[in-house]
């Protein structure tokens, strides 16, 4: 039995932050072994590429799943805005909590953009460099 | 199960507006996309088949036979056109990303008769693409 056809939006976009990985959890010497040059007390960038994807109806009258123009100005709200140009660590508040590693940054991402009104987010990608890529579609998957 | 993906890709201009509205609700829905004349793009299809390689020739079908079809439903068909215009699949259809999906998908699901199509993703520049696949299939 073929199931109905399914089309998703796929977006990109970019952001360039800071970050530093360091457990409050674990000891000095803990951190460096862990994280290596990753926990450098003062910091690294990345160039981030966010791969947003959705899904819904094609809205017979425009063609689309959600207007273009409103998931870019939705993203950039909730994500580039306050992630671009920001040391992870010190300006997102979720960042205080738990370590930006890639794997929360993009959980972080999918939380942010879960609440998008007009479709239904359904994974996010998030590439932290060229070979370093995460993906996560919530719970439940 | 195998999963295969063949690339190409096609030049093509566009134009979004629904003759059903007003001109100024093509504007403030389209934006720059509604103008007149159409505008183009650099389309890039990447078109996944799934299936058991054969015993014999170790394919889950040849890529020859893949490439031959892309070349007469997609190639000839969108290659160069004006796609609001010069597709037929698409008359009536506002030409975005999800509905030339769905076109491509509808055009090379028959033709497909070793594996079958398991998603086709048509990127309209690198950083906007649509999917289309069989709901309970995303799989790979």
């Amino acid at each position: 039995m073929m199931g109905e056809l399914k089309i998703e939006l796929g977006r990109r976009y970019r952001f360039s932050a800071s970050h530093r990985l360091h457990s409050s959890k674990l000891s000095e010497e803990e951190n460096r072994r862990v994280y290596g040059k990753c926990n450098n007390p003062h910091g690294h960038g990345h160039n981030y590429v966010v791969d947003v994807r959705v899904s819904g109806l094609v809205d017979p009258a425009t063609g689309m799943i959600a207007n273009l123009a409103d998931l870019d100005s939705f993203v950039e709200r909730e994500v580039i805005e306050p992630f671009d140009h920001k040391s992870l660590n010190e300006d997102v508040t979720a960042f205080r909590e738990h370590v930006p590693t890639t794997e929360n940054v993009c959980k972080e991402i999918f939380a942010r953009l879960k609440g998008f009104p007009k479709a239904k987010l359904e994974r996010v990608r998030v590439e932290e460099t060229g070979n370093n890529t995460f993906e996560y579609a919530g719970e439940g998957l | 199960m195998v999963y295969l993906t063949r690339k190409l890709e096609f030049s093509a201009s566009h134009l979004y507006h629904n003759p059903a509205l007003s001109a100024e609700e093509n504007k403030r829905l389209f934006g720059k996309c509604n103008n007149p004349h159409g505008h183009g793009h650099n389309y890039t299809l990447e078109v996944t088949v799934a299936g058991e390689p054969d015993p014999v020739t170790g394919m889950v079908l040849d890529l020859k036979e893949l490439k031959e079809i892309l070349e007469r439903e997609i190639t000839q068909r969108m290659d160069h056109r004006f796609l609001n215009y010069e597709v037929a699949e698409l008359k009536d259809q506002i030409p975005t990303c999800e509905n030339i999906a769905r076109v491509i998908w509808n055009l090379l699901e028959p033709k497909i008769n070793k594996g079958r199509l398991h998603k086709v993703r048509l990127y309209e520049t690198p950083d906007l693409y649509a999917d289309c696949y069989r709901n309970g299939a995303r799989g790979a």
